[in-house]
C-alpha cells in the first residue's frame, strides 16, 4: 500500500456513502450493485425500469470521464480467462441468492447495523479470504 | 413499465447522479483496481488495509442517513423507506455469501467496480462482466434448485 491509499480510500468511501445516502433519502432505495443490476436482469425490477437503467448508466459512464483528471488507472485484472469466467458466474450467483453485495449488505446494511448485512459481509470477508488463501498461496493460480 | 422517455423523470437523474458519484467513489477509491481487493482479503500475505477505508468512509454518512430516513418514514419523492428484514440466518445468505467471496478474491471484482471498470478493464472486464450476468440469469432456477421452498427475501 502506497501511504497515501487510505487518504483515497476514505475520499472514495465518502463520496460512496453519499451517493447511497443520495438514492435512500431521495429515492427511497437501497443502492445495491447487484441487486439494481439483478433486478434487470432476471425481471424482479421491472417496474422501477428506467431509474435502474439511469443507476447503472451512471456508474458505468462517469468514471471514464474522470480518469484523465486522474493518476493512472490500470484495473490489474488477471488474464486467464478460466479465472475471470469462474469469478464473474460465483459472483453473480453468489450476490443474487444472497439478495446483496458489498454495496447492498456491505456498505448500507452494516451502517443499518443490519444484522443479515452484518452476517452476509462476514460470510462473503470468509469466502474472499479462503479463496485468496487457496488459490495464492497453496496453489499459486492468482 | 418501460418506456421511452422524452424527459427524464426527477428520479431518474438522481439515480443517474447517484450512480455517478457511487462510480466515481470506486475509482477514487482505487476499488476497482482488482489487486487492491484481492490485497485486502490477502490477511497472510501482503495484507492491504485500504478497502477498509473505503467501507468505513461509506458507512459513516450512512450511519446517519439511516437515521434521518427511518425518522422521516418516506423518502423526498415520497417512497416508504424499506423495512427492516427479520433478522433471520438462512442458506441462500450463508452458501450465496461464500459463493459470492470466493468469486470475489478470485478475480478481486464484485458487482460494483465490475461496472465502473466496464470501460476500463478491457476484454478481462467484460469477460468478467458477462458471466456475472450470466450467473445473475440462471440464479432464479439455482435457488429454486438448492433452496425449495423458495426463500423470499
Amino acid at each position: 500500500m502506497i501511504p497515501t491509499d487510505w487518504i483515497w480510500g476514505l475520499v472514495g468511501g465518502l463520496l460512496i456513502g453519499g451517493a447511497a445516502g443520495l438514492y435512500l433519502l431521495v429515492n427511497g432505495r437501497i443502492m445495491g450493485a447487484s441487486g439494481i443490476l439483478g433486478g434487470l436482469v432476471d425481471g424482479t425490477g421491472r417496474d422501477s425500469m428506467v431509474e435502474r437503467l439511469a443507476f447503472l448508466f451512471g456508474v458505468l459512464a462517469v468514471p471514464p470521464l474522470l480518469v484523465p483528471l486522474y493518476r493512472s488507472v490500470d484495473t490489474h485484472i488477471t488474464s486467464n480467462p478460466l479465472v475471470i469466467v469462474a469469478a464473474g458466474l460465483l459472483v453473480g450467483i453468489g450476490t443474487r441468492l444472497a439478495n446483496g453485495c458489498t454495496s447492498g449488505h456491505g456498505v448500507c446494511g452494516i451502517s443499518r447495523l443490519a444484522p443479515r448485512g452484518l452476517a452476509a459481509t462476514a460470510f462473503y470477508l470468509l469466502g474472499g479470504a479462503v479463496t485468496v488463501y487457496l488459490f495464492r498461496h497453496i496453489l499459486g493460480v492468482i | 413499465m418501460a418506456r421511452i422517455p422524452a424527459m427524464p423523470e426527477p428520479r431518474e437523474v438522481v439515480a443517474f447522479l447517484a450512480g455517478g458519484l457511487f462510480g466515481s467513489g470506486l475509482l477514487v477509491s482505487g476499488m476497482i483496481d482488482t489487486t487492491k481487493v484481492q490485497g485486502w482479503l490477502d490477511f497472510f500475505g501482503d495484507w492491504d488495509p485500504t478497502l477498509a477505508f473505503v467501507l468505513g468512509g461509506a458507512a459513516l454518512p450512512m450511519f446517519f442517513v439511516w437515521r434521518i430516513a427511518e425518522r422521516r418514514g418516506v423518502s423526498v419523492f415520497g417512497d416508504l423507506i424499506p423495512a427492516r428484514t427479520p433478522p433471520r440466518l438462512d442458506g441462500p445468505l450463508i452458501w450465496g455469501s461464500l459463493l459470492f467471496g470466493a468469486g470475489w478474491g478470485l478475480a478481486g471484482l464484485c458487482p460494483g467496480p465490475a461496472l465502473a471498470s466496464f470501460a476500463l478493464g478491457g476484454w478481462g472486464g467484460a469477460l468478467f462482466f458477462l458471466a456475472m450476468v450470466s450467473g445473475m440469469v440462471v440464479t432464479p432456477a439455482i435457488r429454486a434448485w438448492l433452496f425449495r421452498p423458495a426463500v423470499t427475501d
